[in-house]
């Protein structure tokens, strides 16, 4: 198969890193190459977060180019927007539309753009949002929207959706296993 | 059974395959998960030293013991544990010791991008270039090989895409660890300089050894494909290579150092063009031309600086970059910030309105620096924040200048060399204000155990070194307790630190928020007292936000990311903040 590129943004503490390692665990359970690969440096709360997941028959290098990505999941909506050129000519968006303030927002150094779903959808014409918070909520901890997202874009990943819900079990373990498993449907609903 | 894991995780995994002993290392982006990842394995001991030179000398004891070591570190790690390394090339070793440290080009997570391949030439020594995770792991075993079949330290050096990047991993048959021998051999180990001449003499006819088994290892490898493009590559570079063009001729270098000259004139001369791919330094570059064979793109079309991917080199090679989109103009920026409820908050706020010089030093606290609080002016390297505002007291003395130098570090920094630092500062009469943010933790690589946490690596319990007591035994008698989260008390500190003549030591006890999990309920603030004056956003807190519109923007608390530590509130002089009833805690 040719190189299936995924490309996941947000902000340090979302849970991106997670997501990723769901989405490159269940590339290997269904027998593909894969590469994952994202740039954590600082540990805190509150940066921009990208991350590259890569999957296809033979996979040489971790990382993504602007322009090729296929599908771009994004935990907040400025991020969708920042990294919206990754996406390759047709590819899909999908976003959670809760903004959280950049630290330059918060402190009155710059402007959060209230157009910025109306940008998205300029930048890409595959690109849909939707609450992740409240889905992840309804599941019951907000801490999941990581895990909604995921759902949210299952149907378009080249692996199987219980392959998917497996490996999420296998990660989550213990009480957390619920959670996800209501994040995961509730996403893939959404 | 197949895996996929980051090349740290695979030198961790390998280390435990292949016989490994004994592991210690300091916390450094972009190497550290390696050491946490042995401990998580749980199968050899491993421990993190207070810095890198004691790391390596730690793992120089174990191999002289007998036992396979393994030391870990970032790039400028090397630097620190450097004192040890040139001399442990000419000792050798006796079971098989690795250094692996990890390179950052790009400078994601850097105070430089120094290019660690120098150190290997420096030293003299073989230095492994794994190109993925499998790699990583498989030269983790070679690597133990050639140290003990040489009677040297090799050097397993990654960057930050090989040590971050995930990829599949298959592991070999598992080596029980063999403790060998703990030999005395006072020509070998002791570094007289009678001996030493003795030594120096081998490691020049170890590096011709080497030099004959980097010809024939299949570290080192020609992929003939089309022989009009040859590219000599290495390390991350190769797969960027593989991607851009998968038609050319390839000469991988698994082994960095020494190269193999007879491989390289051999694959010269059976490709048209000649091409040298590198990231940083032009180390391979320069010896191939050292050698006369003409090297037709390298550094004169390639970047020194940063990383090199796909689309640099399609474009240096004359190919058409695949990038065709370009990125969205004038969004805010989102640089990495304090954590909602940092306690580094407060005191940058209080050092920021008190516009003092700040001499700082490598931690979160880093971020100091960066709008709107403006409140650091110089950070070298681990440590330098005691010794360079001890010299600009000095200066500042001999100048006639009445300010007083503030200097802010971490506990973890202070325990890697900042002591060293402030018992210079108490020896030589110095004249400075010293802010100990003592959070328990080496916070900024994600919260790893230091002799202050009272844990080891592998989570046993130890006495903690204890802050005020070691500072008065370096020579400091002005030392007092700070709390961050309380503005005015900080403020009045600091001021009586400055005004109090000779060196003057604050520390702060409060925990890292995200080490220790501490959580608070959320703030709110009321919208009829709220005047949109703004002084709340000076704190730099990624809670607070305007309200999207109105004729007087208002200050709002995001409650999904504020974590309630009243910072914000004390900056409020129309009593519009309070904490939120209920249940509401930050999901970030």
């Amino acid at each position: 198969m040719q190189i299936f590129n995924i490309v996941i943004a947000g902000v340090g503490g979302q849970g991106v890193l997670m997501a990723s390692k769901v989405l490159a665990e269940s590339a290997l359970a269904s027998g593909m190459d894969v590469k994952q690969n994202e740039v954590h440096g600082m540990a805190q709360r509150g940066g921009s977060v990208i991350s590259f997941v890569r999957i296809g028959d033979q996979v040489s290098s971790p990382v993504v180019m602007p322009g090729s990505a296929d599908l771009l999941i994004s935990f907040e909506p400025l991020e969708a927007l920042r990294y919206s050129h990754y996406l390759k000519p047709g590819g899909r968006l999908l976003y959670n539309r809760v903004a959280i303030n950049p630290s330059t927002v918060a402190a009155g150094m710059a402007v959060y753009p209230q157009d910025v779903e109306e940008q998205i959808a300029a930048a890409c014409a595959n690109a849909h949002g939707i609450d992740a918070l409240a889905i992840a909520r309804q599941a019951g901890n907000g801490k999941a929207v990581n895990m909604v997202m995921v759902g949210t874009v299952m149907k378009y990943l080249p692996m199987d959706e219980e392959i998917i819900r497996d490996v999420v079990r296998k990660i989550a373990r213990g009480k957390g296993v619920e959670v996800n498993m209501k994040a995961l449907a509730g996403g893939a609903e959404a | 059974m197949k895996k996929i894991i980051s090349g740290n995780e695979a030198i961790a995994l390998g280390f435990g395959d292949s016989g490994g002993v004994f592991a210690s290392g300091y916390p450094g982006t972009p190497s550290t998960e390696t050491l946490e990842e042995v401990a998580r394995l749980g199968q050899v001991y491993c421990e993190w030293a207070p810095n890198e030179k004691v790391a390596l000398e730690s793992a120089i004891g174990g191999s002289i013991a007998g036992g396979r070591s393994l030391a870990t570190m970032k790039h400028v790690g090397v630097n620190v544990a450097a004192d040890a390394l040139l001399t442990l090339t000419y000792t050798g070793v006796n079971a098989g010791l690795i250094l692996m440290v990890a390179d950052d080009p790009g400078m994601h997570s850097s105070q430089n991008e120094q290019d660690s391949r120098n150190y290997a030439k420096f030293a003299k020594i073989p230095m492994l270039d794994p190109a993925d995770s499998q790699e990583s792991y498989d030269m983790v075993r070679t690597g133990f090989e050639i140290s003990e079949q040489f009677d040297t330290p090799v050097m397993l050096r990654t960057t930050t895409r090989i040590s971050h990047a995930k990829g599949v991993v298959v592991p070999q048959e598992k080596i029980a660890p063999q403790v060998g021998q703990w030999v005395k051999n006072v020509p070998k180990y002791v570094m007289l300089p009678s001996f030493g001449k003795l030594r120096h003499v081998e490691v020049e006819a170890r590096l011709l050894r080497l030099q004959e088994y980097a010809e024939t290892t299949p570290l080192n490898r020609i992929e003939m494909r089309d022989p009009e493009l040859g590219i000599i590559t290495s390390g991350v570079a190769y797969q960027h290579v593989r991607e851009s063009f998968p038609e050319a001729s390839i000469l991988k270098l698994g082994l960095a150092h020494p190269l193999p000259t007879r491989k390289i004139r051999e694959f010269a001369a059976s490709v048209k063009r000649l091409v040298v791919v590198e990231e940083m330094d032009a180390i391979f570059e320069e010896q191939v031309r050292a050698m006369g064979v003409a090297v037709e793109i390298g550094k004169n079309k390639l970047p020194l600086c940063g990383e090199i991917n796909a689309d640099i080199l399609r474009t240096a090679l004359g190919k058409e970059a695949t990038a065709t989109t370009v990125p969205v103009e004038g969004l805010p920026q989102r640089p990495p910030v304090f954590c909602p409820s940092c306690a580094h908050r407060g005191l940058f706020t209080i050092l920021s309105k008190l516009k003092v010089f700040v001499s700082g030093d490598i931690g979160c606290y880093t971020l100091g620096a960066l709008p709107p609080m403006n409140a650091m002016h110089a950070v070298i390297d681990m440590g330098a924040s005691i010794s360079a505002a001890h010299g600009m007291a000095k200066v500042n003395a001999i100048a006639g200048r009445e300010e007083k130098p503030v200097a802010v570090i971490g506990d973890s920094t202070f325990f890697h060399s900042g002591m060293t630092g402030l018992m210079s500062m108490a020896y030589n009469g110095g004249n400075a204000l010293v802010i100990i943010m003592d959070n328990r933790t080496t916070g900024m690589t994600g919260g790893q155990e230091n002799p202050g946490t009272g844990e080891t690596l592998q989570g046993v319990p130890v006495r903690q070194v204890e802050m005020v007591p070691l500072v008065k035994a370096l020579g400091i008698d002005n030392v007092a307790e700070l709390n961050t989260y309380d503005l005015k008390a900080t403020e009045a500190a600091i001021k009586k630190g400055l005004e109090t003549p000779g060196p003057y030591v604050l520390i702060d006890k409060n925990p890292c928020i995200l080490r220790y999990k501490i959580r608070k309920l959320a703030m709110s603030v009321d919208q009829e007292k709220c005047t949109g004056c703004r002084a709340c956003l000076k704190v730099a807190c990624m809670a607070l936000g305007l309200t999207a519109s109105g004729e007087k923007q208002k200050v709002r608390v995001d409650p999904n990311v504020c974590n309630g530590c009243g910072v914000c509130k004390q900056m409020c002089k129309f009593d519009a903040m309070h904490e939120l009833e209920g249940e509401n805690y930050a999901n970030l």
